[in-house]
């Protein structure tokens, strides 16, 4: 059966793949921001998943106004990286577990989730990103080293689902894997965040108490965590930090139980603090929170 | 009558929720075409004749031709869509957050090697109308 061996929080910030793109990364202002992530590109390896549940937000990329679904999942063959409007990043097309992809579809609605079924999409950093750094550089002639189902959240209008509502998908999404008869091993990401704010003249706002508290609680209170209001992100982590509502959806499909085996938290990229963590379920048939 | 919204007592920041989506519609559909290579080049070779597909008003056009971003914001865009726009006059988001605080590249890159801005001070607008900031 398929089942989720781990589950990663991460930042999804456009100009870490920029300095990825150009070659930047060893610059003293990338450098600090890196380096958490070597360990990670090593878990990557051991954990070696099948299959990668991407939990994300476009950026007005492959959405525009005319339609601005709550939960959307791909379920596409492949997602091609997307010009933002400063032309496609260089990285590998991204390819879907197309039959997961749908049992996880028809799950979801039964289970009373009524998500919005992409059948095209092209993908912006918000998806691209976190598998670069998870995964190291990797070109466009290359393959990632696994499949990605992604699931798009919309953050950018407001209201986004509270993050009550993303903790109880989480576990109907760990509930649609479960059943999956295929052998696979799923990691679930959680993008976005930590705190920024991008717009107006309170850009720049990072709050690291918050930021760092955040991370504790996946493990120490996830429930209590995921009841937060949404004002309480906008107003102590920046308009855009209401982008980790995104993370209670990866914590909701994990166990009650998980151990953190790493974390880093750095500040600045650009205009964000970047978090991310990883929390692995810790028995083979651990009990669903 | 509006709405009261808990959201709007934050200073210095745009909540974009479904009444700024509805004004901004024709603003930002626009700012998304600058997506595609083509559409930046007919744009940038005739802007007035390119901004002639999307009816938006007069103010949120002027907004655009004299690249006033604050005023796009206020205006019902979203920073999502104005960044593409930005992206196509070759400024990136660290830079476009450095002019919409008023404070430059510099010292806004500045502000955020030294830890970005601290939220003390920041959550409520009276804490700003205390200072005299806007």
């Amino acid at each position: 059966m398929a089942r989720i061996t781990a589950g990663v929080g991460c930042s999804h910030v456009p100009a870490i793949g920029v300095a990825m793109d150009q070659g930047l990364t060893r610059q003293p202002y990338w450098a600090p921001c890196f380096a958490g992530f070597q360990e990670s590109r090593k878990w990557m390896k051991r954990a070696n998943p099948d299959v990668i549940f991407l939990v994300y937000n476009d950026h007005c990329t492959a959405f525009d106004a005319t339609c601005i679904p709550t939960f959307a999942l791909g379920c596409a063959p492949e997602f091609q990286p997307a010009d933002e409007g400063w032309g496609p990043r260089p990285v590998p097309v991204v390819k879907n577990h197309q039959r997961l992809a749908s049992h996880i579809a028809q799950s979801l609605i039964l289970d009373e989730f009524d998500i919005t079924i992409l059948n095209e999409m092209e993908v912006d950093h918000g998806l691209t990103v976190p598998l670069s750094v998870m995964f190291g550089e990797h070109g466009p002639d290359d393959e990632w080293p696994a499949l990605v189902v992604p699931l798009a959240i919309n953050v950018v209008q407001f209201p986004p689902p509270t993050g009550n509502r993303c903790f109880h998908l989480g576990r109907a999404i760990r509930r649609a894997i479960d059943t999956y008869p295929e052998d696979l091993d799923v990691v679930i990401f959680g993008t976005g965040g930590m705190s920024h704010q991008l717009q107006y003249k309170r850009a720049g706002l990072i709050n690291q108490k918050f930021d760092r508290d955040f991370l504790d609680r996946l493990t120490t209170d996830p429930i209590g965590l995921s009841q937060m209001p949404h004002i309480d992100y906008l107003r102590e982590a920046g308009s855009e930090g209401v982008e980790m509502v995104m993370w209670h959806v990866m914590r909701g499909a994990l166990d009650r139980e998980v151990t953190e085996v790493h974390r880093h938290y750095h500040v600045p990229a650009s205009n964000t603090a970047v978090g991310h963590i990883i929390l692995e379920n810790t028995s083979i048939q651990g009990q669903a929170i | 009558m509006s709405v009261k919204k808990d959201y709007d007592d934050i200073p210095g920041t745009f909540i974009f929720d479904a009444d700024r989506s509805r004004e901004g519609y024709q603003l930002n559909q626009f700012c998304i075409s600058m997506r595609w290579q083509k559409n930046r080049d007919e744009f940038n070779a005739d802007e007035e004749a390119y901004l002639d597909r999307y009816p938006m008003t007069q103010e949120q056009r002027h907004a655009v031709l004299n690249r006033d971003w604050n005023g796009m914001l206020a205006l019902g865009g979203n920073i999502y869509y104005t960044s593409k726009l930005a992206a196509n006059d070759g400024i990136n988001f660290q830079q476009l957050a450095g002019i919409m605080t008023g404070m430059g590249n510099e010292a806004y890159r500045e502000m955020m090697l030294n830890g970005g801005r601290s939220p003390e001070g920041n959550r409520y607008q009276y804490e700003w109308d205390q200072h005299g900031e806007e």
